[in-house]
């Protein structure tokens, strides 16, 4: 099942590379179509796995990386309806392959009971909007490169098929501001549950102190995009950075940062 | 803004340091650790203050800096922004055509009104001049990014006021005992700096059971505990009420919130000394050390005749007898408890007014009289029984098997207005992010008509709104 999801992405991921020209139009509509089909079987699965463990399948780190994959395939599905932005296409669809990868290889556990610290109906709230601020976090990080590598003139022939960087920057500025509002409200739900079962709003654990950084340099991004010789480039490093660390807290500080986020079941 | 933008960075940067070394705050063992195994380095981390990065010198100074530039910069913009909601809209600028957007029309009579009319019911705030309408909207912008840093502030002074009047207290209970609420009765108490002793209201509280329930249907996780209960009877001197604390739920006791946080098993054992009186008898609290709760615990009785007697306790609460003859627990339940004792005579030390860790027995000065490296082997006890020490030191029984939950008794008025104050910032940075602040123009001149628009920022919807307009006043 979780190979199936797989298989089709890779395909789906082919396909939408072609897409970059123009004139190969029927193999990019392909593309999305073996992309939908992916997200769906991956969304069986997803369900699949909640079933199998009688509760939200987003409990520890091979959960959340599966469900993390199906949230910014959802979000980029829907945001194609509202705008073109058919161009990051081949990151998001990457991005997720990659994130499916390390989850069915790296952080597979079996279905386990949950201990008594995560039983609680903030494990929904809190994680689900950690995973669509991520989401939101990654697709905008996907319009950060492009922008770099369009900004610094490098594969012209490929690169002026995307949109002008101010179209790129502006985009890419709309994704971070949802995934910014998201990411306040799990830093302040986290708050609230960390009061009801460590008897503290905030500790200083390692996972708050990266989620604190995290929402700092995001904060600093936002301010960039409102200063004078900020934007551009230096914004879309910030952004770029931003994401590094929202990657750096799920991965190094949950498998090697000693903390009471010890979720990953590995 | 450029200021700002340096010292968010550098906050980042800062709270980095945090993470990578073990903090007193959060990880009191992890400094202590270090502190044994790389003292010297230990030290020079201390004095950079990096086991507290929190709270020091360097970290404060860049958030004190950061919300002073933050009042200087919201400050005089509030002002801007309160002359902005009083006033009207601007002048109708003359060059309207160096505007972002621009369109303009041939002119069908006076269509003046029907723009007023128009920005009036899309929420614009309009101006009539004489021959031309100025209209802006978008207040709620700048009005949802001052709340949002006013907001900022005062969740910093409710962080910091709500710090100082807080207070937590640790308490082991074993089941049957009663807590009384004063400063007494805590094994561990950390007030804040503005702490008062009347905080403290008046409760007690029993422990009536402690059940944990573990997981016997997945194979994958089996014998994982999945919930534990701690049953209390609260009195608070009117009434009494019974309810369970579990983890994620804590009681509502008057005046604090207790949490439990830990629990482990404390076997009741009566000792008789050489001359047959009690020289200890009751429960004793044993410290889990690992995952199916092999305990240790100490028992210590000074006065004890002829000598005192101390003893080091493992409890395992399903023994198996490993090929070493030591015994291991394979299972956190009591399914066969074992208790096994090394015993020692001499002088435990209490007498010298030195204050001891009632979970450390020092050996060095005492004799081992029975245990696995000394001259007897260790006494194995299951409950019920009873065995004589060696040498007619006395006599020892495992009575009964109790529970023990660690409490914690923890109030900070800060929280209810931090979360109050975050969940403001939140909603107004939505607003500061969404809404649009623009301007809009329309001018009437002889045979044309002029259309221009203006935003704060970067705004690609402009030329949108302008059409828009132009098809709604114009009416086709």
């Amino acid at each position: 099942m979780g190979l199936l999801a797989v298989a089709l992405l890779m395909f789906a991921f082919q396909l939408a590379r072609l897409k970059d020209d123009p004139t190969e139009s029927r193999f990019e509509r392909y593309g999305f179509w073996v992309l939908g089909a992916g997200t769906v079987v991956l969304g069986v699965g997803v369900f699949l796995r909640g079933v199998a463990a009688q509760r939200v399948p987003w409990a520890n780190m091979y959960e959340f990386a599966i469900s993390g994959a199906l949230m910014i395939l959802t979000i980029y599905l829907i945001s194609l309806r509202v705008k073109d932005v058919r161009y990051v296409a081949t990151f998001v669809t990457g991005f997720s392959l990659v994130t499916l990868f390390a989850a069915v290889s790296l952080f597979y556990v079996e279905v386990k009971t949950l201990m008594p610290a995560l039983q609680s109906y903030w494990l929904v709230i809190h994680v689900v909007v950690a995973i669509m601020a991520t989401g939101f976090f990654a697709i905008a990080a996907g319009f950060h490169i492009f922008y770099l590598i369009k900004a610094a003139g490098v594969g012209r022939a490929l690169m002026d098929r995307f949109p002008d960087l101010r179209q790129l920057e502006r985009v890419a500025y709309r994704f971070n501001m949802v995934g910014f509002v998201a990411w306040s409200f799990t830093l302040i739900a986290g708050a609230i549950w960390a009061e009801r079962a460590w008897h503290r709003y905030w500790g200083w654990d390692t996972k708050e102190v990266w989620t604190f950084i995290i929402w700092v340099v995001y904060a600093g991004y936002l301010h960039a995009m409102a200063t004078r010789g900020w934007t551009g480039k230096r914004a879309a490093i910030l952004g770029l950075i931003g994401f590094g660390a929202v990657i750096f807290n799920f991965t190094i500080v949950n498998l090697f940062f000693k903390g009471l986020h010890v979720y990953s079941g590995l | 803004m450029r200021t700002a933008l340096f010292l968010l960075l550098l906050l980042a940067l800062a709270a980095i340091p945090g993470s990578l070394y073990p903090q007193r705050s959060a990880d009191p063992n992890g400094v202590r650790l270090y502190f044994d195994q790389q003292p010297e380095i230990a030290a020079l981390l201390d004095s950079l203050q990096l086991f507290d990065v929190y709270t020091s010198i360097w970290f404060s100074a860049i958030y004190i800096l950061l919300f002073v530039s933050l009042v200087g910069c919201v400050l005089p913009r509030t002002q801007v922004h309160l002359n902005a909601l009083r006033a009207k809209p601007v002048e109708t600028p003359q060059k309207l055509e160096r505007m972002p957007a621009y369109v303009t029309a041939a002119a069908k009579g006076d269509q003046l009104d029907r723009a007023e009319q128009v920005l009036r019911s899309r929420g614009f705030r309009v101006r009539r001049l004489d021959d031309s309408v100025s209209a802006e909207k978008g207040y709620l912008k700048e009005t949802g990014n001052l709340v949002f840093h006013y907001s900022l502030v005062l969740l910093l002074i409710a962080v910091g006021l709500g710090g100082g009047f807080s207070f937590s207290g640790q308490r082991v209970l074993v089941e049957g005992d009663t807590f009384v609420n004063n400063l007494a009765s805590y094994d561990a108490f950390s007030p804040g700096p503005l702490f008062f002793e009347n905080e403290l209201q008046p409760f007690s509280m029993t422990l009536e059971d402690f059940e944990v329930v573990y997981d016997l249907r997945n194979p994958a996780n089996l014998g994982q505990p999945v919930d534990f209960i701690a049953n209390v009877t609260l009195d608070d001197g009117l009434t009494n009420s019974n309810s369970d604390i579990r983890v994620n739920f804590p009681l509502e006791a008057p005046g604090a919130n207790v949490f439990l946080t830990g629990n482990g098993f404390a076997p009741v054992i009566t000792l008789y000394d050489g001359v047959g009186n009690i020289a200890f008898s009751g429960p004793v609290v044993f410290l889990p050390q690992d995952s199916n709760m092999t305990s240790l615990g100490v028992i210590k009785a000074p006065d004890a005749s002829p000598e005192q007697i101390g003893i080091i306790a493992f409890f395992y609460p399903t023994a198996q007898e490993l090929e070493s003859g030591a015994y291991a627990s394979i299972y956190p339940d009591p399914i066969d408890p074992l208790l096994t004792m090394n015993v020692y005579l001499g002088d435990l030390g209490l007498d010298a007014g030195i204050p001891r860790n009632v979970y450390a027995l020092d050996i060095t000065d005492l004799d081992l009289i029975a245990g696995r490296d000394g001259p007897n082997p260790p006494i194995e006890l299951r409950v019920g029984e009873m065995a004589e020490l060696p040498g007619g030191a006395g006599f020892i029984s495992f009575d009964g098997l109790k529970r023990f939950a660690s409490l914690d008794v923890a109030y900070n008025p800060g929280g209810l207005w931090i979360m109050v104050f975050a969940f403001i910032a939140l909603v107004a940075i939505v607003f500061s992010l969404s809404v649009r602040r623009r301007r809009v123009w329309v001018r009437q001149l002889a045979g044309k008509i002029e259309y221009a628009a203006l935003a704060r920022g970067d705004d690609d919807g402009l030329e949108e709104l302008i059409v828009d307009l132009r098809k709604e006043i114009e009416g086709d």
